[in-house]
This record gives C-alpha cells, structure tokens and sequence, in this order.
C-alpha cells in the first residue's frame, strides 16, 4: 500500500499551550485511519494542521508524494485533501444544491459551473440529499447538516477526506447510514482519517487507528492492538464507559 | 447565455429608454434629473458587489468616484487628453489604487474592514486636500477649451449623459455577469462564511482583493465623466461622505444582493432626496430620513424591496436574477 | 521646559479625555460585541448637552457633568432599544448598520437645529503657569474629571453587584443566564453607560474646544484607534491607551499640520488591526 499523506514531526503551540506536539504518522492509500483521544488531545488541531488552517510550528506533512507543509487550506484542496467540520458550517444563504455546487467548482478539478452543478447532483444522491436539493442550508437537520458537509467535501473530488466528528450528535439510525455512506466513499477510492468519539463506529470501520493524548501520539496500530495498548487505555481511565467499549469491540 | 436572462434585456431597455427620452424633445431639465439617477445606479450596483455578494461593507465607496474624478479632470484639463481616453485611464488608475489600498486592508474582516474604508476616503481627501498639481483645496476647473474636441458645451453635455447611460448599463450587466458566475459564486461563498469558502477551496485574499478592484472601475470612470460635465471638481464635492451613506441606504433599499434591487433603490432614492431637497422645509431632515429609512429596512425588511418581492411572488426571481 | 514637552504633557490631559470616549465605546464594544456607531453623535450631544445646561443656569460645569451622565444613561437605553436589542445575536455587520441608521438620524435632527456653525461653553479656569508655559485650567480638570470617573467605573465594575453581573455577561452569556443574570436587563444598562460615558467625554470636550454637531466623528475615529490599541472589555486599559494617544498627539503636533492627524491616527488604526488582531494588551474580537 502506498502512503497518501505522510506527516513527520509537526507541533502546533498557542501561547502557553502545546497543543500538538511532535507528531507523526502515515495513511495509505485505500485506508480508513482513526484518530481517537481524550477532549483537549488535539485531534481537530491536527486536522486543522493537516488542511493548512493552521501552519505547523515544525515538521512537515506530505500528501500524494507533494510536499503540502505550510500550504493554505484551498490549495490543499485542489491536490485532493477535503475535509468536514466538527461543528458544522453550512454556507446558509444558499440552497443545498448551491453549497455543493461550491464544493465541486473550487475542489480539485476546479469544475466550471454546469459539470459542478451535475457533480453536485450526483453527490447529493449518494448522501440521500437530493430530495433536499433546493431548501435552504439552513433549513436541515442536524443530520441533514453533517451530510451536507460530507458531500461538500466529496464534491471536491478529494483523493483523501478528512472527517471531523461526523457522528456527533446522530441518533443510531443516523449513525447506520453514515457508516455506510463513509465505507462507500472508502470503496469508491477515496481514502479516509476521521476523528470520532463514538467508539464502537470507529473500531469496526477503522483499519488503523492513531492515538492522541496531550498533543502527543501515545499509539498508531489497528484497533485490535490498539485496544491492549496500556498507555491508551490509562489515557482514557476515568470514562469507564469507554474502557468497556474498547473490550467491547475486540 | 447571458442573453437568455431576461434581467439582460431588460437593461437594454432601460438604458435606451434613459437615452432615448430626454432627447426626444430636448428636454434638458429631464436629462439632469436622468443622469443624477444614471450616477446613483452606477454607485449602488458597484457598491453591491462589495456588500451584497462579498459580505464587505464599503462605507467609503464614494472615494473611486472623486479620485475618478480627479483623474480623469487633471489629464484632460492639465494634459488635453479627449474625454474617453481619460475616463477610461482613471477607471484604470483608481482601480489599480484600490489593490493597493485593498492589499492592506482586505485583511481586516467584518466591521473592521468597514471601519477602515472610511480611513480610506478620510486618507484620499486629506492628501488631495494637500496635493499642489490637483489644486489643493480650491480643486480643478475644466476651462472652455476643453469642451472643443466635444463640439462644444452643448454637444459635450449630451454626448457625456449617453456615455454615462452606457456605463450605467455596464454596471448592471458587470453585476449580473459576475452573480451568474463561478467568480460570483466564490464571492457568495465568501459572504456566507469566509473561513468555510477557504477549506472549499475558494482563494479569499485574491477574489477580495479582484472585487475590490473592480468595484472602484465603473465608479471611477464616471467620476470623470460627471465632473468633467460639472465643470469643476474640489476636495469637498469629490468626496463627500453623505453620498456614500446614501449609497448604503439606496443598496438596503432596493435589497443587497441583486442587481435589480441596486437599480430600484438607487431610483427611487434618487427621486426622493431630490424631492427633499427641494423642498424647504424637509431638505434639513434628509439626513434624518435617510437613516429612519436604513432604520426600517434593515428592522422589517432586510432583504429589500426585491426580498419583499421574492417573498410574495417567488417566480420572479427567475425573471430578474 | 522645552516645548515639545508642554505640548506632551497638555497631549497627556487631554488624552485622559480620549480615553474616557473611548471606555464608552470598549465597555459595549466588549460586553455585546457591537460596534456602535452612534459614539460620535453622542459625543456631539453631549457637548451641546453640556452648552444647554451651562447656558441656563451657569452653574460649574464640572457639577454639571452629573445631569449630562443621566441625560446621557437615559439616552442609551433609547437607543439600546430602537438599533441594538434585537442585533444582539445576529452578524454583527448588522448592529453596524443599525447603529449607523441612527447616527445619521441624530446627526440629521442635531443639524437641523443647530446646523453646523461653531459653539462654545464660555468658562475658564485659572491655569497654572510652570516657567514659559501655561496649562489651561479647564484642560487640568478635565483630565481629572475624566479620571474621577473612570475610578467610579471602575467601582462600580468590580465592587457593585450590578458591576459584576455586566463582566459575567461580558465573559460568557450563556453561563451567566444560567445563574440566573439577566442577561438583557444587563446589556441595556451596560449599553446606556457606554453611552453615558460617550456624552460625559462630550461634555468635558466642550469646555476645551470650539464644536459643531460634526465635531464628534473625530473623537470617534480616536475611540476606536484606543480601543483597538487596548483591547476590548478593558476600561482601564483604554484610560490608559487614550492618553498614550494624547501623548502621542502632543509629541507630533508641533510639526505637523493639524489635518494630518486624523489621517495618522488612522494609519494607527489599520496597522494595529493587522498586526495586532487582539489589541495590545489584550483580546478583541476579531
């Protein structure tokens, strides 16, 4: 398996806090990498480093054999990186169609106005929005929001997605259908690195899953291993219920 | 596919009727009216490129239309240039201006940015105030000779109202062309959630500062026109902040936005100042009523005349978008 | 003393009068995240306030400060009401706007009745002579008028409940509803107290300088450049900047043509912004 993005050594520090530090990992080309830890580990900080929101103090990060460090968001997403927010932003104003539509023109093939408006559509399909075409953004559901934001990003063609919480706040049916909707994506030739909390999604759909406490990686191994590993499960003692849904999922 | 908008037509049509009507009968008085109102579309539809599609409130829009001025006055006064050639330079020079102060303060965001821009027009005035080859304080004036090239005052007056009427027409297209556009989209994407269009993959800084930019051309090269056809220009008339408040009250108005509702608002804005300031009672209150009216809008209708309208016939939005 | 220096320290107590506006502006600025704009009409009011009252009864001015902060209180929450309750949670683009439709209806009434000739409060203190240079009276107690009010707020800020109830909401809304501050009630009084402060800073210009009802957009224009240079939320902290910027006027004034100014306060303005987003010393909201 090739590696799509290689990140070595980056930190992020802001003010008295590190928020990130000194962390590197790989993600191959086909895989769904996780990335779990406690509030406060600096997961969406790494997103935020990886996509260019935010420059890395040091190190750097290369995606599809392209050096990508220091790089700002939208050109990362032209090379083919996209990713979703933990909080959602729909662009309100515009209809749902119209967010994707922006999606697809400003992404990786920098489509002109009518191929985004039939790449849109046929997104829409895929996330079960096409019903919803025409609403306003701001007339979804929370659910219908999060789906929103995932065919934003796979409008932009993206080689590699990066998913911020997309399960956050979804009721277990919700949950089903973004399952299936991630491996699809991971079928159709997109690789995945995803934040979540909710346990057991992301150690039945992850291949590998990196862990982060303190702004350090403290594990990076398939969920089997990583549900042994001590230094993971000291990390999260004091929420037994995540203790006990990591042995749940072996 | 831009002459399958109705909305394209219908600018045609407005402009030939503003050509066509006054001089007709030659009726000068209609013409003056007419081209007071050509000048606040001009301004309105511009300054809705920044506040209606970008999400930036520009409160010192009126500078490109006095540096417009100034520019377009100094080459053909000092120079002898011919009225187009200097018009169009100044668009030029002013919109090139406008980067570079854009450069600056485009990184502002918000309220900040909008603070800055009346600095701008603050910065513009004080420094032409103080220029010795733009005539200080005293101004410019177009002496008799440079009617000539024009065939005369008569003949300049006439053929600078139907240049004025072809850049008003511009206007309106340039807005229509850009909010069907990917660039327009962008813009759109910017106003919504500027953060959000960046990880989409919309480049901010550039299409900013583009728009910026392009705000200030159309303005500006009217600037040169109307000065050029008023004879004189000086730092008070060139700059006056009241009309580019009133130029917020006229884009609210009419509905930021779109670009038949810069159009509506600029008309009929233009039609009431001109009534109160004519009349000697209400001409203290202009002010007063400028802001109740920005006061209203923006409580009971912040979408505009044309929200208004969109709301309660919805299918018109195909007719004029 | 060297001239350069008089001119600073006079920079100094008329930069405390700078600061005082400028609390005004930071204090609502901070609480609610609005910018209003409506500081500069209601700086102008209060110096026509100031004119009104000395003008009918003669009485100190400094005295007279007392009514134009009521005056002043009340007012705000006018204007609390009519442009700013109900933008309070939206873009605040928006509370720009209103606040400016309300400046211009100010501005258009304060013209229409006293149009934009030049008006004066005729009162002098003695002033107090240090070799060849003389300080104003009027400027010396200004600058402790405008002091003695910013002790008061600040007082009033971290001694009173009501104080405390204004910096809880100021901090984080949401938690202090849930103690049970009302969080509206809040926003009003801190609003009309920004605006009181407007008309109070107003007031003690009047008893400097020659104004018209356009005078106050220049204070306005120096709020803003102290607030930024403070950050937000933090009135002491805009003392403090206002009369560094006095300072600063008075180093430069000897050399530089008056309207320059204005134009190199906002160069300051800009700069600060950009490079520093959260003001010097502190956060703004950026």
């Amino acid at each position: 398996m090739n590696d799509l993005l290689q990140v070595r050594g980056i930190s992020k520090r802001f003010g008295g806090l590190q928020a990130v530090s000194d962390v590197s990992f790989n993600l191959g080309e086909g895989e769904i990498l996780g990335l779990i830890g406690p509030n406060g580990a600096g997961k969406t900080t790494l997103f935020n480093l990886v996509n260019g929101v935010f420059k890395s103090d040091a190190g750097t990060i290369a995606f599809w054999g392209k050096d990508i460090t220091g790089r700002s968001p939208d050109q990362v997403v032209h090379l083919g990186l996209a990713r979703t927010h933990q909080i959602v932003r729909p662009l309100s104003g515009m209809s749902v169609l119209e967010n994707v539509i922006v999606g697809a023109c400003f992404g990786r093939e920098k489509q002109s106005m009518r191929e985004a408006r039939t790449t849109a559509l046929e997104v829409l399909e895929r996330v079960g929005l096409a019903d919803r075409a025409n609403s306003s953004a701001r007339a979804l559901t929370l659910a219908g929001k999060k789906r929103l934001e995932v065919a934003r990003a796979l409008a932009a063609r993206p080689k590699l997605l990066l998913l911020d919480e997309v399960l956050a706040g979804l009721n277990p049916t919700e949950i089903g259908q973004m399952i299936s909707l991630i491996l699809s994506i991971r079928d159709g030739g997109v690789s995945v690195f995803m934040i979540e909390h909710v346990m057991q999604a992301i150690m039945n759909l992850s291949d590998r899953i990196v862990v982060l406490n303190l702004g350090r990686k403290i594990a990076e191994a398939p969920p089997a291993e990583v549900v042994k590993n001590a230094d993971v499960v000291e990390a999260y003692l004091g929420f037994p219920d995540i203790v006990d849904k990591l042995r749940g999922a072996q | 596919m831009m002459l399958r908008r109705p909305l394209f037509w219908m600018i045609l049509v407005l402009a030939a009727v503003f050509a066509w009507l006054p001089q007709h009968g030659n009726n000068v008085a209609l013409r003056e009216d007419l081209i007071l109102v050509a000048v606040a579309i001009i301004l309105t539809s511009n300054l809705n490129l920044m506040i209606g599609y970008t999400g930036y409130v520009n409160f010192g829009h009126i500078v490109f239309y006095g540096l417009g001025g100034y520019v377009g006055l100094y080459l053909m006064t000092v120079r002898s240039w011919h009225l187009i050639p200097a018009a169009l330079t100044a668009g030029v020079a002013v919109s090139l201006l406008a980067l570079l102060f854009g450069l600056g303060i485009l990184r502002l965001r918000g309220a900040y940015f909008a603070l800055a821009t009346i600095g701008v027009l603050e910065a513009v005035q004080a420094f032409v105030s103080n220029f010795e080859s733009w005539g200080r304080s005293t101004g410019m004036y177009v002496s008799f000779e440079s009617y000539a090239p024009l065939g005369g005052p008569k003949h300049a007056l006439w053929s600078t109202y139907f240049l004025v009427i072809a850049v008003m027409a511009l206007s309106l297209i340039l807005s229509l062309g850009i909010r069907r556009s990917k660039f327009g989209l962008g813009l759109f994407a910017i106003r919504e959630d500027e953060d959000a269009a960046i990880v989409l993959g919309v480049n901010a800084t550039l299409y900013k500062a583009i728009i910026y930019s392009v705000s200030a051309f159309l303005p500006a090269v009217a600037g040169a026109l109307m000065f050029f056809k008023n004879g004189m220009i000086d730092p008070s008339i060139a700059f006056e902040y009241m009309l580019s408040l009133e130029g917020i009250v006229m884009l609210m108005l009419g509905g930021q936005g779109t670009v038949a509702g810069s159009a509506l608002g600029a008309g009929l804005y233009e039609r009431l100042r001109s009534y109160l300031l004519t009349s000697p009672r209400l001409s203290a209150f202009h002010l007063v009523i400028a802001g109740a009216l920005l006061l209203l809008v923006i409580r009971l209708a912040p979408g505009g005349l044309i929200g208004w309208l969109y709301r309660l016939a919805p299918r018109s939005r195909e007719v004029i978008e | 003393m060297s001239g350069i220096l008089a001119s600073m320290i006079d920079g100094l107590l008329i930069g405390s009068v700078y600061g005082l506006a400028a609390m005004g502006l930071s204090l609502i600025w901070g609480v609610m995240d609005v910018i209003n704009l409506t500081h500069g009409a209601m700086i102008a009011l209060g110096m026509f306030g100031m004119y009104l009252l000395f003008g009918a009864s003669a009485a100190n001015p400094y005295l007279l400060l007392i009514p134009v902060i009521a005056a002043g209180f009340f007012l705000g929450i006018i204007v609390y009401w009519l442009s700013v309750s109900w933008v309070i949670d939206r873009p605040q683009l928006m509370s720009l706007l209103s606040t400016f439709a309300v400046n211009m209806m100010v501005i258009g009434i304060g013209t229409a009745i006293w149009s934009t000739s030049p008006y004066n409060v005729n009162f002098s203190l003695p002033g107090i002579t240090v070799g060849a240079y003389t300080f104003t009276g009027n400027h010396i107690a200004a600058a402790v008028s405008a002091v003695v009010i910013a002790l008061l707020l600040e007082l009033f800020l971290y001694r009173t409940r009501a104080g405390k109830a204004i910096r809880a909401v100021a901090d984080n809304r949401d938690a202090a509803e849930l103690m049970g501050i009302s969080s509206t009630r809040v926003l009003m009084v801190a609003f009309a107290i920004g605006i009181a402060l407007a008309a109070a800073s107003g007031a003690l210009v009047s008893t400097l300088f020659p104004f018209t009802i356009l005078s106050g957009a220049g204070y306005q224009l120096k709020s803003f450049v102290v607030t930024v240079l403070a950050g937000l939320g933090k009135p002491f902290g805009a003392l403090v900047a206002g009369v560094l910027l006095g300072l600063l006027e008075g180093a430069v004034s000897p050399f530089i043509a008056v309207s320059w100014i204005p134009l190199i306060e906002f160069g300051l303005f800009v700069v600060v912004l950009i490079l520093f987003p959260r003001g010097i010393f502190g956060r703004a909201n950026a």
